[in-house]
């Protein structure tokens, strides 16, 4: 379990390496996946499973997406398509499988060897992560609540535009 | 005490931190900074949860899903602010802002 833990984040760190010198968006977007990935994995090992669960779906899945899209939106990657064979040659995709490759055995290892979640067997359960979110953190949690609608009020604002503004301006406020 | 040094797991955090950091300062894309800042923000939850596991308290994940919804507010609007960048200034380079005679 110790060396999970050491690979993991040797993979995270490399992985973000990766993610900061990379040239093409899209190949750093593979990156930065594997990097929330083994990160993921750092939490599983330290017991706390329940946000590491959280990690893979809201972070390394959804929120990404929504990057991946405004890259594609964006046509950062635009120069693959001078390219076709680019995706099909193995030098693009081949380091990111190579680290989730080393996760996935990492993870295996870790669920069937430990039998527990936590090195010192004592892991921090949801219902204790619910509690606490429910009961002292109440306030934080819909100022949160509050914080993602304004978030979506002002990604509307923004994104629909003013169409009344002249070509190159914005609008103020 | 059988666990994993905690110095150790703040040294991953910590390097973390750094190469986000360094990605933010040399980066010029958009796309790049946004994502070293994902990088960093992803450590802070490291050593959130890192000090959370160290005296078995909840606070740590909880504080780590606070940098979730963070995280999807930060880029929401972050993301259709670079979309509406891209529209204006045709650049994905973050220095097109400062050189043009863009509005401010």
């Amino acid at each position: 379990m110790y060396a999970v833990f050491y690979i993991s984040g040797a993979v995270a760190v490399i992985s973000s390496v990766m993610v900061v010198t990379r040239s093409n968006a899209v190949h750093a977007l593979l990156y930065l996946i594997t990097s929330l990935i083994s990160v993921a994995l750092m939490f599983f090992v330290l017991g706390a499973p329940f946000v590491a669960a959280l990690q893979v779906m809201i972070y390394a899945a959804a929120i990404m997406v929504l990057l991946a899209f405004a890259i594609m939106l964006s046509g950062s990657g635009i120069e693959t398509q001078n390219d076709p064979g680019l995706f099909r040659r193995p030098m693009i995709w081949a380091g990111p499988v190579a680290l989730a490759g080393v996760l996935l055995c990492g993870l295996i290892y870790a669920v069937t060897s430990g039998g527990h979640t936590s090195l010192d067997g004592a892991a921090v359960t949801p219902e204790q992560v619910s509690g606490a979110l429910f009961s002292p953190y109440l306030l934080g949690l819909e100022l949160i609540s509050l914080l993602l609608l304004g978030a979506l009020v002002g990604a509307c604002r923004v994104g629909t535009g003013d169409k009344n503004a002249e070509p190159g301006g914005t609008e103020k406020g | 005490m059988s666990g994993i040094p905690m110095e150790h797991s703040l040294i991953f955090a910590g390097t973390l931190f750094a190469v986000g950091l360094v990605g933010l300062l040399v980066r010029r894309n958009i796309f790049f900074m946004l994502m070293s800042i994902q990088i960093m923000l992803n450590a802070a939850g490291l050593a959130f949860v890192v000090a959370g596991s160290k005296w078995h308290q909840p606070d740590g994940q909880v504080m780590l899903m606070f940098i979730l919804a963070v995280v999807g507010a930060n880029l929401a609007v972050g993301l259709v602010l670079v979309l509406r960048f891209r529209c204006v200034f045709r650049s994905l380079d973050e220095s097109a802002a400062g050189d043009s005679q863009g509005p401010c």
